[in-house]
């Protein structure tokens, strides 16, 4: 590689892909969280399904994890990875203008028009890959670019070093194509319909969608998240990761494990024992390196704890971790065959998904964005305030949320299997569905916590980005004022 | 091989992380296409004539699958209250698997013959018209939307290339009357379909309206027809445990 001129740091990395997948991401945040406080509302009060198709529970709850998963999840892992492999390796993103803005339109577009079509009925009816196939082809070749620009930008990296975020953003680069791959493998109806029939059938397909389903959540949700944690905790910080040999540990482990426990979403089901036995004793291993990882972040910060007072975006990064921590401890234990007998097809199992995807996904995100979008458009972030307001607006929506599905899980599951004494069922189902009528309302309201949080931070970047747009007016703005006085 | 060696090579780091996160999958799904008892050889199990197939896909479109189960577990309280347990050669020709994760209402796997057509219709067109606590949404538009069964063979076709035994041929219309009988063989060959539906359709007035097919004909004819193709009756209790 050799450059003829020395590029200035504006040019020296491509950051207008990072701020646009970064802007994205705060839209559909708001639109994908809007989705799921407008379900959450429907389970509470159901006439708000309005008689209309398009916005019934059944259409609109995949439209909720697309757009959360994807379109929030999935744009924030492209900005920061972008963003980070190209300052750890100090080289330009591979693929020149093209390749990159591929990545951003086709992956726009996917969920886009992923959506809106599950609110027109069409769907695989797979959850987390309801995409039809046409869109799944689109998302196949943007991965494909995805991982071509990753790879290469890794290779012309003027770095010796490979630093621990990369590597974890590779590992999910590599695992999100294989699973994305063969849990789609379909025949269509028609070349020319949208609707298909999925390759596998029964056991074997249920087997197929869990080992990518809870991949969805181990990989895409995790492994990449950790990435992003990997280099904006020590950031933030302004100290290095606490173990290196710990990062090495946590990486390995967690590639090889994860991929072997999405069988503990089919305990008691018609799959057979051993596969479910081997899931949950791989569910219980994870616990290690999961809370070695978390270990390992929290400790960064060792010598600095004052922080948690001062930065509300450390506040951010290390509740993001400690939720981490006690997702790991919960899936590991919904995990184990007796208490899953309890949990599955309740609420227990909803709530411990949003304790991971807000408490961990969400915060880590945020801290993240609070950290580099002031970065990227070269200024300050305009409140600090908003940022503390925003930590205590989440905060409290994630535990009144996990807290009434706790309620409404825990509780379903003991009343279903309660009986009189004469050895009958002791509720019908529908006493169990009135039961949960006060929790789904204070599920909703927590949702709303979250939400409004999240405009905060919209508001917040809003002023941030305007304010770095126009420093000559605001300068002469300024001047004005100063003469007139 | 010290670990500073993948860490400035990415190629190595590529094709490592590769290997180790391949493992998993393989030793979990692959098995399960070639163990034998992984679906019990269980006899009544037959593939869905046009119209419950119709059905089925109206129920993946609604993504009734996000509140209902169709997967009965081996419990006390699952067997009083939906039936049997699930087995896996109830659902062999599912594409998709609607086996579901989240009873927010009750299962549906041995829905079918519980309540009459009548019931059903008028359950899904205004649930809280009879259960007034339900909090499902109202599905009144499948009485007023026509069924769309123009591509019924071409669906047939597609299944069949996953491996649904419909037939085309001679040989394998044979070989489904051998297995099925000739009643159900004759609606699983594809250019019987439209006729096989209509005739169906006809058959049992399923949503009251004998004067057109909906797609409340296919949705509850589909939902009559869950659970209720293997009878139990014939097998010893516990016999399905040896396939656990």
């Amino acid at each position: 590689m050799s450059t003829n001129a020395v590029p200035v740091a504006t040019e020296q990395y491509n950051y207008g892909i990072v701020k646009k997948f970064a802007i994205m991401a705060m839209i559909w945040a708001l639109l994908g969280m809007l989705a799921g406080v407008y379900i959450a509302s429907e389970l509470a009060w159901p006439f708000l399904n309005f008689n209309i198709a398009e916005i019934t529970f059944g259409r609109l709850r995949p439209v909720h994890t697309t757009l959360v998963i994807f379109g929030f999840g999935g744009s924030a892992l492209f900005a920061t990875s972008y963003y980070i492999v190209q300052r750890t390796c100090q080289a330009r993103l591979w693929g020149g203008k093209l390749l990159p803005e591929l990545t951003f339109w086709g992956w726009q577009l996917a969920i886009l028009s992923g959506v809106l079509f599950y609110m027109a009925g069409y769907t695989q009816g797979r959850e987390y890959a309801e995409f039809i196939w046409p869109i799944d082809l689109l998302i196949t070749v943007v991965w494909v670019a995805y991982f071509a620009i990753y790879a290469m930008t890794l290779v012309k990296r003027s770095q010796p070093h490979i630093y621990v975020a990369n590597w974890f953003f590779m590992g999910y680069i590599l695992a999100v194509a294989l699973l994305h791959i063969f849990n789609n493998l379909a025949v269509p109806v028609a070349w020319n319909s949208l609707e298909s029939y999925s390759l596998f059938s029964g056991v074997q397909d249920a087997m197929t969608q869990w080992w990518y389903g809870h991949n969805a959540v181990g990989f895409f949700l995790t492994v990449s998240f950790l990435g992003m944690m990997y280099y904006f905790v020590p950031k933030q910080a302004g100290r290095p990761i606490y173990s290196y040999r710990l990062s090495i540990v946590h990486f390995w482990a967690l590639s090889f494990l994860y991929m072997w426990v999405g069988a503990h979403h089919l305990h008691w089901t018609a799959l057979p024992d051993w596969v479910s036995t081997l899931a949950a004793t791989f569910s219980i291993l994870l616990l290690l390196p999961s809370w070695g990882g978390m270990i390992n972040g929290i400790m960064t910060l060792s010598g600095a704890w004052e922080k948690l007072r001062t930065d509300p975006i450390i506040l951010f990064l290390i509740t993001a971790l400690a939720f981490y921590g006690m997702s790991t401890f919960e899936g590991p234990m919904l995990s184990l065959k007796s208490v899953n007998a309890l949990s599955h097809y309740t609420d227990w199992t909803v709530g411990h998904v949003h304790s991971g995807a807000l408490g961990w996904v969400a915060m880590i995100t945020i801290g993240s964005f609070y950290h580099m979008m002031p970065r990227l458009w070269g200024t300050t972030l305009y409140s600090t305030k908003l940022v503390f307001v925003h930590f205590w607006l989440a905060t409290i929506g994630v535990v009144l949320y996990i807290v009434a599905l706790w309620v409404a899980g825990i509780g379903q599951g003991l009343m279903l299997r309660a009986f009189d004494e004469y050895g009958n069922l002791a509720y019908t189902f529908i006493e169990t569905v009135s039961f949960m009528h006060i929790p789904y309302i204070v599920r909703a309201i927590g949702g709303a916590f979250f939400l409004s949080g999240m405009l905060v931070m919209s508001y917040n970047m809003y002023k941030t980005i305007s304010g770095a747009r126009q420093p000559a007016s605001t300068e002469s703005r300024a001047a004005v004022a100063a003469a007139a006085r | 091989m010290k670990h500073e060696s993948i860490e400035i090579n990415s190629g190595l780091l590529i094709v490592l992380t590769l290997a180790v996160i391949s493992i998993g999958g393989l030793v979990e799904i692959v098995p399960l296409f070639h163990i034998k008892d992984t679906v019990e050889d269980v006899g009544g199990v037959r593939p869905y004539t046009p119209l419950e197939l119709r059905g089925r896909d109206i129920y993946v479109s609604e993504g009734c699958y996000a509140c209902h189960s169709q997967m009965i577990r081996p419990f006390r309280d699952e067997m009083l209250r939906y039936g049997h347990y699930s087995l896996a050669a109830e659902s062999q020709y599912d594409h998709p698997f609607q086996w579901g994760s989240k009873r927010t209402g009750p299962d549906l796997a041995r829905v079918g013959g519980k309540y009459s057509n009548e019931w059903q219709t008028q359950h899904l067109a205004d649930p809280q018209s009879l259960v007034p606590e339900s909090i499902m949404p109202s599905y009144s538009w499948l009485l007023d939307t026509k069924l769309d069964y123009s591509q019924i063979e071409d669906r047939m076709v597609a299944l069949k290339r996953t491996g649904v035994p419909y037939s085309q041929s001679q040989e394998e219309y044979d070989a489904n009357v051998e297995k099925f009988g000739k009643a159900v063989a004759d609606e699983l060959h594809v250019s019987n379909a439209k006729q096989s539906l209509e005739a169906q359709a006809a058959a049992e007035d399923w949503d009251g309206k004998p004067d057109q097919i909906t797609e409340m004909d296919a949705l509850v004819a589909y939902l009559q027809m869950l659970g209720t193709m293997v009878d139990f009756s014939k097998y010893e209790d516990g016999h399905f445990n040896q396939f656990r």
